[in-house]
């Protein structure tokens, strides 16, 4: 072919629908006069024509469901994630729970040593605390892990944590006696101890009466 | 279109597998369509167009949402099938003849897996052709050229897809179309 390559790219800049007008008309004017050329543009034509026609093909019917099934799973870490995302208050109130629930746990567990509240005129035999007769102790007494024998006088609570309280005739406890030996009782008593701490945290430079009333409503 | 699969992706983003489906039930064809005329078979197609669609998936992330989702699906779809013709290194082609047969090619091994009308059977030869040209067109030419005539895209998108100048998408445009008439000439 003697023809100037420039009417070769005439042809693609037509295809490409980017031809100038000029050179538009000057490429139809040399494909009139131009076999080669013109035949070569209808190759052109004709291939893209062919390729144009090629039927549309569709994915087959199940392909979503493949991709669907294919895909990863949520991780169960996503979905929790997700959750205490849109629950911040739940989260901070199981965590709570959790954390709870786990320190109280341990206590109860590693506390097997006879523990008792420091009141000077306790005596202690063994694993039991007597409080003597003819004493009077001030203050609430709480024992752990051991027995409790009042044959004197407590002014204030009585509490025995997984032990035994004995009461001797001439015992007298002015305030509430509590044995606590299951677990649970021991978790609604700690409880209600660190409420009353809360409470009286809270209400500290406040007077004593609206103290005890707070404790109540609490309780 | 767009709006929805916007509205569709941020879903995905947020966790929402199911919304994906609709994503995948609008471009399915397209996206087959394009891994069926680069590879010429209809199994690896479907293999590069699932992977396309869970790649993207799992790219959700990284995909920028002010741009044109199905750019970056296509980019992603033709960049999978690139690597799988330059990685296969075929020791035999299914239309080769079979040896101690008669003229018989490994195409009459596999059962066709197309169900046709009558009425398009006589039309499947012509497009086993040009599907057969098409796939022997050189890989660089082979993406522009479907992109461009199958799958109707404008030059700019298809420069976008391959990540080239459009200078080059021309280029190759022109020498695609070259070798397509040397190929189809005679059809």
């Amino acid at each position: 072919m003697k023809c100037p390559e420039k009417y070769i790219a005439y042809m693609h800049e037509y295809l490409d629908e980017e031809i100038s007008k000029e050179d538009a008309l000057e490429l139809k004017a040399h494909l009139i006069k131009c076999g080669d050329c013109h035949r070569h543009f209808q190759e052109l034509e004709k291939s893209l024509a062919l390729v144009k026609s090629v039927a549309h093909i569709s994915a087959p019917d199940d392909f979503t469901m493949r991709v669907m099934n294919a895909l990863p799973k949520e991780k169960k870490k996503v979905g929790v994630q997700r959750w205490f995302r849109q629950h911040p208050m739940l989260t901070a109130a199981s965590l709570f729970i959790v954390l709870m629930m786990g320190s109280l746990l341990s206590t109860w567990n590693t506390e097997k040593a006879l523990s008792v509240s420091k009141q000077p005129n306790l005596v202690i035999d063994h694993d039991t605390v007597i409080v003597p007769e003819g004493e009077v102790v001030k203050g609430d007494v709480v024992v752990r892990n051991g027995s409790l024998r009042v044959e004197g006088q407590i002014d204030g609570n009585a509490t025995v944590i997984n032990g035994e309280n004995y009461m001797a005739s001439a015992g007298q406890v002015t305030g509430d006696v509590e044995e606590i030996n299951a677990i649970f009782e021991w978790i609604w008593y700690h409880m209600k101890n660190t409420a009353k701490e809360v409470v009286n945290f809270f209400e500290d430079k406040e007077n004593a009466e609206e103290q005890s009333l707070g404790v109540a409503v609490f309780l | 279109m767009d709006a929805i699969i916007k509205k569709r992706i941020k879903q995905v983003l947020k966790g929402d597998q199911n919304a994906y489906a609709e994503i995948v039930e609008l471009y399915k064809d397209k996206v087959y369509q394009l891994c069926y005329r680069m590879l010429g078979n209809r199994h690896e197609a479907e293999d590069m167009a699932q992977e396309a669609f869970i790649r993207a998936y799992v790219n959700i992330a990284s995909f920028n949402i002010e741009l044109k989702f199905s750019t970056w699906l296509y980019r992603i779809a033709t960049n999978l099938c690139i690597d799988r013709i330059r990685k296969k290194k075929p020791d035999y082609y299914l239309d080769a003849e079979v040896s101690g047969t008669d003229g018989l090619t490994m195409y009459s091994q596999i059962p066709s897996d197309t169900r046709l009308p009558e009425d398009e059977v006589e039309n499947m030869e012509l497009q086993d052709i040009i599907q057969r040209e098409i796939s022997n067109l050189p890989e660089k030419y082979r993406s522009v050229i479907v992109l461009k005539y199958i799958e109707e895209l404008s030059l700019n998108e298809i420069s976008e897809i391959l990540d080239m100048p459009l200078g080059t998408v021309k280029t190759r445009i022109h020498r695609g179309r070259e070798a397509l008439r040397h190929q189809l000439r005679n059809v």
